[in-house]
């Protein structure tokens, strides 16, 4: 064993606190240390060729880097090894960085000290490591992507045009999501269904997608290359391949009710399409609120209107298992219920609005056609008081970040009400004007210079009746003045929160879930696309609230980082896994209930049982070797004698 | 090429100082300068008001005036002056509506075309050159320090400033070549509070007190500038600064073409 | 007291009109008001001055000294990011409210009696007479 120890300066983030000279000399003296050297910058091109060839030159067989922390530098300096022909895995790396210059600043010979306590341990360890070479495991190219709002259906189009199938699972009956919602888009005022629908029928169409609406995933097992997904299908009563979509069952149909798509402000029927584009163009029965039930058919007039006999009331829920390598999660958001913020009467009062309801009355499609009726009696209003941040930006009552969207919608809608309603008034309760995208500040701008809109900076205090009007008591701050309006109608922007079945649904990925619920990705800046779970990607508003391009561009991010992942047959792993040791094990199982991805299994072979690991599916965390009573498990790389050699160093003297 | 020169009432009274070295010195550089026969009030300030024309009528008139005697270029020393010609004159050059409806008010007048161009007259001497200024100096004022003032009217609004409205610096190349130093001076572009020194001396002092404290922080022995009114607060009212800030030092103000007129070595 | 916002007067028009400025190009940057010469002496902050006027709330800006202490110096007019002519809407209110009364904002005979520049006077005039 020759041992080569590199110390670096990290300019002056380590220099200036740890003694690297005095350093260097006391590294040298340890066993089987045969070259030791400080240097600027390790992580440099310099520094890396530096590395490089003094590993040549003096035969070095394992090197220690003490320098920043492993999960910044751990990989270069691992390739560094590799170029010099070592296996990457007789590397340690002495955090001197994070774990000792920058937390003992004030202290710096004590830091000196401990910076060659840490070169020990990591010395200590090293004089156990074994090379290791990467598991081959082959990899199944499809795809799974839970979500069918814009940002699952770009993920789904682009991961199918590049050549491998994809399953879409969405849990509403149609396609579309929020999107589909939506009257016209900031800040070109696209038709939003015009541009959705054509993707939503081309995802329909496509012969890589397999669509599964009305359906939500049960269960994942598995890793990265490999993951068992179990779809639930909810019936329908609707046979897909049958119904032709003609709307005879409906006509017949007695029960009314409202329409959840149109934010309750339209009416469907028991048996429906939530809107007039939907795709798949099937029916679905809402048995919750038809007149049969499981037991009891009491009303057969959809069943005998359908010509191609497409209706089945016996039609029980389906499981459906795939096999998938790669998962993309898409599943959108929600917004913070009115009843959450009493101070604006929303829930009290018809005429409060949110900005979401607002856009079905704005849609041609809508319950009013694309006539801004107030719900209460119909009337066109005359003014429209917007409140924006309505739960945003507010720890104390609601969120506490930027809902993001919600600037430029009340923008738009600002400017569609005033093209539909020239002489109508509007006002705008704001905090900041929130406009960091392309040509989204000169839309602001344009509709408040154009359409004459009033933007109050500040917030509102109370909304309550008078007679048929509502009046807003808020504040400008800008003229440090209250206000008073009276107007027909609030429309308030509220805080978008992550959908409510995204808990859930990280516990069946494992995936981490922020504090509000948004899915985490590993890095915000690097890697802001992929989980932590190797092998499932982050899409749209799952993540964050966002806006549909930016949707749309991470959806084809994480569409990308899924074909480059199928670019190759086999995935390599991490060796980094639990290996057991068959003649210590008894087969107690504490290990199978400790391991949270399900990869240890209690198998009998010559009458003896034992625990057995996937290696496909282990992630090397090590549990099971810290449950093991019997010492059986080790993880390598990180085998108990390393750790323990480890610890001794650090403790003795 | 003749030039007309428009004075303007404060020029032929209380500033005929600037009128006097002004025309000397433009004497010396060999300008050929006739001051426009008839001319009239030049309107003082320039209106604002998009719903009364006939406030245009002055400044407009002293153009026709200056076009039937075919000239084409109007000089001018009063800041107000060179403001008020230049915006009027840009009004009815962009706005044919309006110009048209004004030469209807002046009918004794030929009509107004639009042509005639109106520039101050350290414009006049940038173009003669200041290198060929520098060359006829007699008497280099080395080792003057001067604050170079300009005022508003000469840089705002910007289509018809002379030179850049935040870090104008004709003055100073001016002075440069007159073999004078021109010191830092943050607040040559600052108001000096204008007509108020009429209703509200005390402001124009406060005013006034700034703008002469900074050009002293920066080493400056002397203030120059090219406005009547911001001459006078500056200078006159220095009495009632040194009432209101007990220490305050005087500060010599000059007209820049006293100090060219000097260096030129005129009498 | 509470500001009662309704909507748009016809007074608003008016100085829209006088001004040829539209005060809904204004977004509160306050860039008018930092660089104001005359902010200091100023009941309102020039950028207040339109602020109230996007509210309609022409009356409160009626009492205040802010439009009279304005001396057309163009300052705010050179580094407004939005173009907005703050001397041009200044001017409008102050001719809204001369044409309206029958005196003057500041009578000549109130006018100091030092000698000054012709110029100083007739602004004054032209500024606060009608």
């Amino acid at each position: 064993m020759r041992v080569g120890v590199f110390i670096c300066h990290c300019g002056r983030n380590i220099a200036s606190v740890v003694d690297v000279h005095w350093l260097k000399n006391e590294a040298a003296k340890l066993k089987n240390v045969v070259f030791c050297e400080d240097y600027i910058y390790l992580c440099s091109e310099p520094g890396q060729k530096f590395i490089c060839e003094k590993i040549k030159e003096l035969n070095l067989t394992h090197i220690i880097v003490a320098a920043c922390t492993p999960s910044l530098h751990g990989e270069t300096f691992s390739r560094t090894l590799e170029s010099a022909g070592l296996n990457r895995y007789l590397l340690e790396i002495a955090n001197i960085r994070e774990q000792c210059s920058w937390v003992h600043q004030n202290t710096p010979k004590i830091a000196t000290k401990k910076a060659l306590k840490l070169i020990e341990a990591a010395l200590a360890k090293l004089t156990y490591a074994k090379p290791l070479t990467p598991l081959r495991v082959p990899m199944i190219r499809k795809a799974l992507v839970i979500g069918g709002g814009i940002a699952g259906i770009q993920a789904a189009l682009d991961i199918a045009n590049g050549g491998f199938e994809v399953y879409l699972v969405e849990k509403e009956p149609s396609l579309g999501g929020h999107m589909a919602q939506l009257s016209e888009t900031f800040p070109t005022l696209d038709c939003s269904s015009c541009i959705l629908t054509p993707k939503m029928v081309e995802v329909a169409h496509h012969k890589n997608i397999h669509l599964f609406t009305y359906a939500e995933v049960k269960n994942i097992e598995g890793t990265v290359g490999n993951f068992e997904v179990t779809i639930l299908k909810k019936p329908r009563y609707v046979w897909e391949d049958k119904c032709t979509g003609c709307n005879d069952c409906v006509d017949v149909c007695p029960v009314i009710v409202p329409n959840e798509f149109d934010q309750g402000l339209g009416a469907r029927k028991a048996i429906y399409i939530p809107f007039p584009q939907a795709v798949p163009l099937v029916y679905t029965i809402d048995l919750e609120n038809c007149l049969n039930s499981k037991k009891l058919i009491v009303c057969e007039n959809c069943f005998k209107a359908c010509g191609p006999r497409a209706i089945d009331f016996l039609m029980e829920e389906e499981e459906v298992k795939i096999k998938v390598g790669a998962i993309i999660v898409a599943t959108g958001y929600d917004l913070i219920p009115l009843e959450a913020l009493p101070e604006y009467g929303g829930g009290r009062y018809q005429d409060v609005i949110t900005s979401l309801d607002l856009e079905r009355l704005l849609s041609p499609s809508g319950p009013t056609g694309g006539v801004i009726r107030r719900p209460s009696d119909g009337k066109i209003p005359k003014s429209i008081v917007f409140i924006q941040c309505a739960g945003s930006r507010d720890p104390e009552h609601g969120r506490p970040y930027c809902s993001k969207i919600c600037c430029m919608y009340t923008a738009k809608h600002a400017l569609l009400y005033k093209h539909a309603v020239p002489e109508g008034k509007v006002y705008i309760f704001y905090i900041d004007i929130r406009a960091a995208g392309k040509r989204y500040e000169e839309f602001v701008q344009r509709i408040v210079e154009e359409e004459r809109v009033l933007y109050l900076r500040g917030k509102v205090s109370k909304v309550f009746r008078k007679n048929e009007k509502l009046v807003v008591l808020g504040v400008d701050t800008l003229t440090g003045r209250t206000v008073e309006i009276e107007t027909d109608m609030v429309v308030v922007a509220p805080a978008i929160i992550s959908n409510n079945g995204g808990k859930a649904l990280a516990q069946i990925l494992k995936t981490p879930i922020d504090e509000f619920g948004f899915f985490t990705e590993i890095h915000p800046k690097l890697r802001p696309v992929e989980s932590p779970a190797i092998g499932i990607y982050l899409a749209g508003a799952a993540q964050s609230p966002k806006d549909i391009s930016e949707s749309v561009a991470q959806a084809s991010a994480a569409a990308s980082k899924v074909l480059a992942l199928f670019s190759q047959k086999r995935i390599a792993l991490e060796p980094i896994k639990a290996e057991v040791d068959v003649k210590l094990c008894k087969g107690c199982g504490i290990c199978v209930k400790t391991c949270p991805f399900g990869a240890i299994k209690i198998i009998k072979k010559k009458k003896k049982k034992y625990a057995q690991v996937s290696k496909a599916v282990c992630q090397g965390c090590g549990s099971c070797m810290g449950a093991c009573k019997f010492r059986a498990i080790n993880v390598a790389h990180f085998t108990l004698k390393q750790l323990f050699s480890q610890v001794d160093a650090l403790l003795e003297g | 090429m003749k030039l007309a020169y428009f004075p303007g009432c404060t020029l032929k009274t209380t500033a005929k100082k600037l009128e006097t070295s002004a025309l000397a010195v433009a004497e010396t550089l060999g300008l050929k300068i006739e001051e426009l026969p008839n001319w009239n009030c030049c309107g003082t300030v320039y209106s604002l008001a998009s719903d009364d024309l006939i406030k245009q009528l002055a400044p407009i008139r002293n153009l026709a005036r200056a076009q039937s005697f075919e000239y084409k270029t109007i000089v001018t020393l009063c800041s107000m002056c060179y403001n008020t010609l230049a915006q009027s004159n840009i009004l009815v050059k962009n706005d044919g509506e309006k110009l048209k409806k004004i030469n209807e008010f002046m009918s004794e007048e030929e009509d107004y075309r639009g042509e005639v161009e109106v520039k101050h007259f350290l414009t006049l001497f940038k173009e003669f050159g200041l290198e060929n200024i520098k060359k006829i100096v007699k008497k280099p004022l080395s080792k003057l320090k001067v604050a170079c003032y300009y005022g508003c009217l000469l840089l705002r609004p910007k289509r018809i400033g002379i030179d850049d409205c935040e870090q104008p610096h004709i003055l100073e190349e001016l002075v440069l070549s007159l073999g004078a130093e021109p010191v830092n001076f943050p607040y040559q572009v600052e108001c000096c509070g204008s007509y108020h020194t009429a209703v509200k001396p005390e402001i124009v002092a406060m005013r006034a007190y700034r703008i002469l404290e900074n050009a002293r922080e920066n080493g400056a022995d002397l203030v120059v500038t090219s406005c009547p009114l911001c001459y006078f607060n500056l200078k006159d009212r220095q009495r009632d600064v040194k009432r209101l800030y007990a220490g305050f030092k005087e500060m010599p103000v000059l007209y820049f073409t006293e100090i060219m007129a000097d260096a030129l070595g005129i009498t | 007291m509470r500001l009662v916002l309704k909507s748009e007067t016809d007074v608003l028009k008016k100085v829209e009109e006088i001004s040829g400025q539209n005060v809904f190009s204004c977004y509160q940057c306050g860039m008018c008001s930092a660089g104001c010469p005359m902010s200091e002496e100023m009941d309102l902050l020039p950028n207040q001055v339109i602020r109230l006027l996007q509210m309609g709330a022409f009356d409160e800006i009626l009492g205040s000294s802010t439009v009279w202490l304005c001396a057309s110096c163009y300052t705010c007019r050179a580094r407004c990011p939005r173009g907005v002519d703050l001397a041009r809407l200044m001017e409008a209110v102050r001719l809204i409210v001369l044409r309206k009364t029958k005196d003057d904002y500041i009578p000549p005979a109130r006018m100091v009696k030092e000698k000054l520049p012709q110029i100083a006077l007739i602004s004054a005039l032209r500024k606060f007479t009608r």
